[in-house]
């Protein structure tokens, strides 16, 4: 078949694939010319049940918390609205958080979709390029008097979710199989996620750690940076902040900004 | 230097040594409550063989998934059981559940 032919056979095809109220394309028969709705409704089935499976992996937690049929249920709502971009079946449900923040059935679980966030941001951590992390004997060679110049260049698996709820602590009980315990949902919590070797960590971040992190992370000198997370949080501890950021992994070289 | 920073250069350069001293003993850095969540690294080869289903038989629930045409409303929520959403409390003692709307 010609490959304009194929192509308008293709998305003939794929047409009625995530809409089950359409019939089957016209030139999908079977023996002797008879239609083949059953034949062509396998291939809705698996459409529909590998993205389905594709998000459940990605989003072991957020199953864990609404159970298989709620997610399955909630999953099967947002790929009829969303259809994979990418022939990647690991980079498909990126918006699958924001769908959950505004999927009416979900409205009582209102830190499900922060949860999901941070395990979008674990897979992009599990794929994003290795890089060897900062080394502390850099930050050591710095003179004293050029630290608030100081840049810091990020990590490729360092990311940062900020959530109004208890987000990392629901995430870190629910990607275990160990009983959750009694949690409270209501506590402001970051996350940290980094991938300095090979496994992917995941941090709570300390007041005024989110905005400490996405300020260096964005390329603010280092002197700017505490000072706003201190406007943020008064109680923030800049030596223990940067401290843990560095065993993290959060970067992976310095440089003196514009005014160094 | 600039003058508009509410960090000085001298609280900088003390937060910084203090911060390469905690790392030299390789203390752990984040408090108590990360601990748990530390604990999600271990897993392992998540996301690369992500495998589909091949036929109508995929479990049950799954059932022909593909062809549903039933979106669940608000009565089906009967299915709430084995998720752990319950023992999660909101400050107004409320507990997150999936009751039927």
């Amino acid at each position: 078949m010609p490959l304009e032919q194929n192509q308008a056979f293709a998305t003939a095809f794929a047409r009625g694939l995530l809409d089950p109220t359409r019939p089957a394309p016209p030139d999908v028969t079977g023996r002797d010319g008879r239609s083949a709705g059953r034949r062509y409704d396998v291939y809705r089935n698996n459409v529909t049940v590998s993205l389905i499976e594709a998000l459940a992996a990605i989003y072991p937690a957020v199953q864990r918390i609404t159970g298989p049929d709620f997610f399955r249920a909630m999953a099967r709502c947002h790929i009829r609205k969303s259809l994979p971009t990418s022939p990647l079946l690991f980079d498909y449900g990126r918006d699958f958080p924001a769908f959950i923040e505004s999927y009416e059935h979900a409205r009582e679980l209102p830190w499900l979709a922060d949860v999901a966030r941070i395990e979008r941001g674990w897979l992009d951590a599990y794929h994003a390029r290795d890089a060897a992390p900062l080394s502390p004997a850099q930050l050591a060679a710095v003179a004293p008097d050029r630290l608030a110049d100081l840049v810091f260049m990020p990590h490729p698996a360092a990311g940062i979710v900020r959530s109004h709820f208890s987000a990392v602590t629901i995430f870190a009980a629910n990607r275990d199989t160990a009983p959750v315990e009694r949690i409270d949902g209501s506590t402001p919590e970051d996350a940290l996620i980094t991938r300095a070797e090979f496994d992917v960590t995941v941090r709570h971040l300390p007041p005024g750690g989110a905005i400490f992190a996405a300020s260096l992370m964005s390329g603010r000198p280092l002197g700017e940076a505490a000072a706003s997370a201190l406007d943020a949080a008064p109680d923030f501890d800049l030596a223990s902040n940067i401290a843990g950021l560095i065993e993290a992994g959060a970067f992976t070289s310095i440089a003196f900004g514009d005014a160094g | 230097m600039s003058a508009k920073h509410t960090v000085t250069a001298f609280v900088l350069a003390g937060a910084v040594s203090t911060a390469l001293a905690t790392l030299a003993v390789a203390a752990p850095l984040t408090k108590a409550e990360g601990d748990a969540a530390v604990a999600a690294k271990k897993e392992k080869c998540f996301g690369v063989a992500l495998k589909g289903q091949n036929d109508c038989a995929a479990g049950p629930g799954t059932t022909c998934q593909g062809t549903s045409t039933t979106n669940f409303q608000g009565n089906a929520w009967k299915f709430v059981q084995g998720g752990t959403c319950t023992s999660i409390e909101l400050p107004n003692g409320k507990k997150g559940s999936l009751k039927p709307v």
